[in-house]
């Protein structure tokens, strides 16, 4: 993995609009053939930063460089970037064929070869027969691919998408998810994905840039991201966690000790535990997931604590439950998956809960 | 009855507005020279009138030439302007959109005699010209209004999108923002054309010699025995605004079809 070149490196890229500091310093590089999403809540510059790729906008400072190119003196035409707009941007007044055959406009290829190559771009995305439609009469679903069909057909070196998949709903969004993933391997083009659904992106991405305010505050790869978020601010984007206050006692290089009220003392290790702060005051984290109900006549586990079912939130396949647990300030969710023969608790059940140390994460 | 009164409102507003209008062509076929009931025999002989008459036909023909010249360079001016005003953001933009407007309001009597005062003090003689001049300062914001929310319903990542497929400004403008606004560019012209045609106080004002249409109805209103005729050309140019109309309303209807926006009533 580590051995693919750069496709895209942000150096210091700062954005003003007027007095309103858009992009606050970014630095990241995208590599060639990746999977890459920018993710984030509304209004973070995810969209600016996209935009900088492509060259419709400026930036105030710093550099943004494509294939080692500083992308300052390439304009926005000649960039080897195409575009995937939010509202598809579908040309109205032509058909679908005009539409995907557009960027080869330019390139005055005879007819027999246009009509072999847009057909190849129609069929790369399930539109094969729909060349002569009028582009207005096409659903939601449809004006995406040919928005597809038509960035993909000069061939960038990076697709850059931004929020493709919001206009749609959640059945097609998730089939339109699976496409998109196996599009990007089939073509082998580095994707730049901007999406403010964390779950998409946990899907899709071979990496994730989480932003917030104009920054990049963690990069790493799905699973990582998802395991060791590195603030409170992450780990509450993606997915849901639970936090406890706890008692730094002793840091070292082969890990940290804290007291948790009410759990006791705990060890994580230090790629959980990462550097920052220097208070003694601290707080951990844990997934959903890492808690266990235990039933009767399961084995005891080796961290185990009773406690109180406060409310219960069946899903079909999992339920979620809100449970207090003995000497803990706060209750705590947990969720557990429903196998044939296990009950669902009711509110106010006794209940005894394992939970592994394992699975801390600890925000400082 | 519920609604009478409004019923009897709205038969009485209609009779009002197209009785007169229906009237013309009554008189524009009748035999008399005097327009009064009852009629009196089917002729077409005031039609033939116009044909043979010298002054009507250059009057027409400075009409059509001032017309379609103004409705051409107000329209060119107000895509260049209407483009400026919803695309860029520049200092002084709202006072200046602000003063190209105010045509739309002034009385255009204030138009008419501050341009021939000015044109006086040039020196510059009064002509077909000089009319054309009054009359795209008229029309221009006339064509600023159709024109910009033509512009303004533009989907910004249209253009985006041509340009990131490699085309340059230019042809994007050419391949993409003008077709799709092309049907407000045909209703500005052809709002531009009526408005000319029918425009009474500047032409009168700035015309010199070169009578247009409107002038020369009023001043054959003078002789009893014309006005048979100008019900004739009052019929002609009937059926043709409704004709002009209806192409507009033709080209607005194709155009939200092309876009497949959804129809929220035109004039027709
Ligand atoms: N042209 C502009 N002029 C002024 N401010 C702008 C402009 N474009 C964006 N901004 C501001 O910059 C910030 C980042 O905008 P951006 O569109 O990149 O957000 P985003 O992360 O894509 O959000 P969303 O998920 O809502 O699309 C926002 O606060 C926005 O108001
Ligand atoms: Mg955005």
């Amino acid at each position: 993995m580590t051995a693919k070149p750069t496709m895209i490196e942000f150096r210091d890229v700062q954005k003003y609009y007027g007095d309103y500091h858009a992009l606050r310093g970014i630095n990241a590089s995208i590599r060639a053939g990746e999977f890459f999403s920018l993710l984030g809540p509304s209004g973070c510059g995810k969209t600016t930063l996209l935009r900088t790729i492509a060259g419709f906008e400026d930036i105030s400072a710093g550099a943004v460089l494509i294939d080692g190119k500083d992308a300052a003196l390439i304009p926005a035409n000649k960039r080897p970037t195409n575009m995937v707009f939010q509202s598809y941007a579908i040309f109205p007044h032509l058909t679908v064929e005009e539409n995907v055959g557009f960027g080869l406009r330019r390139a005055r290829l005879d007819k027999a070869e246009m009509g072999r190559r847009v057909g190849d771009a129609l069929a790369m995305v399930g539109l094969t027969g729909f060349g002569k439609r009028a582009a207005h009469a096409l659903s939601g679903g449809q004006r995406q691919r040919v928005a597809l069909a038509r960035a993909l057909i000069l061939k960038p070196k990076v697709l850059l998408l931004d929020e493709p998949l919001s206009a749609l709903d959640k059945k097609m969004r998730e089939q339109m998810q699976v496409e998109l993933i196996k599009l990007q391997r089939q073509v082998g083009i580095t994707f730049v994905l901007v999406t403010h659904d964390q779950e998409e992106a946990l899907v899709m991405s071979d990496r994730i840039a989480v932003m917030f305010e104009g920054r990049i505050v963690q990069l790493d790869d799905p699973v990582t991201l998802y395991r060791r978020p590195k603030t409170r601010q992450v780990a509450d984007f993606i997915g849901t966690m639970n936090f406890l206050p706890a008692t730094l006692l002793s840091d070292t290089t082969d890990g940290c000790e804290v007291e948790v009220a009410g759990l006791g003392r705990c060890r994580i290790a230090p790629d959980q535990a990462p550097p920052g702060g220097n208070g003694q005051d601290t707080t951990v984290g844990f997934r959903p997931e890492t808690l266990t109900i235990l039933f009767d006549g399961q084995a005891a586990a080796a961290r185990e604590t009773p406690g109180t079912v406060e409310e219960v939130v069946y899903y079909g396949d999992m339920t979620y439950y809100d449970v207090k647990l003995d000497g803990v300030a706060s209750a705590v969710r947990l969720s557990m998956r429903n196998v044939p023969g296990r009950p669902v608790l009711d509110i106010g059940t006794r209940a005894r809960v394992a939970w592994s140390p394992d699975a801390l994460v600890l925000f400082r | 009855m519920r609604g009478g009164w409004f019923k009897v409102y709205a038969l009485v507003y209609l009779v009002f507005l197209y009785a007169p209008i229906i009237l013309l062509p009554m008189f524009a076929f009748n035999d008399a020279t005097v327009i009064a009931f009852p009629l009196s025999g089917f002729s077409t002989k005031w039609f033939a009138a116009l044909v043979d008459d010298p002054l009507l036909r250059d009057a027409v023909r400075n009409s059509l030439i001032i017309a379609v010249t103004t409705a051409i360079l107000s329209t060119t001016l107000a895509v260049f302007a209407a483009r400026a005003s919803t695309r860029y953001r520049f200092p002084g933009k709202a006072g200046l959109m602000g003063l190209i407007m105010l045509p739309l309001v002034l009385p255009e009597i204030i138009v008419a005699v501050s341009l021939l005062s000015i044109l006086l003090m040039a020196g510059i003689e009064l002509s077909i010209l000089t009319v054309i001049l009054g009359h795209v300062l008229i029309c221009t914001p006339f064509c600023i209004a159709i024109l910009s929310s033509a512009f303004q319903s533009l989907d910004r990542s249209l253009e985006e999108a041509a340009y990131d497929l490699g085309e340059t400004p230019f042809s994007t403008f050419r391949l993409i923002i003008l077709p799709l606004v092309m049907p407000g560019i045909i209703s500005s012209l052809l709002i531009s054309f009526t408005i000319s045609l029918d425009e009474f106080i500047i032409a009168f004002f700035l015309a010199g010699t070169q009578a247009t249409l409107p002038v020369y109805i009023l001043s054959q209103f003078r002789f009893p025995q014309a006005v048979p005729a100008i019900m004739a050309l009052g019929t002609i140019l009937v059926c043709l605004s409704i004709l002009l109309l209806g192409i507009a309303e033709f080209f607005r209807r194709r155009g939200l079809a092309r876009s497949g926006a959804k129809d929220t009533g035109g004039f027709l």
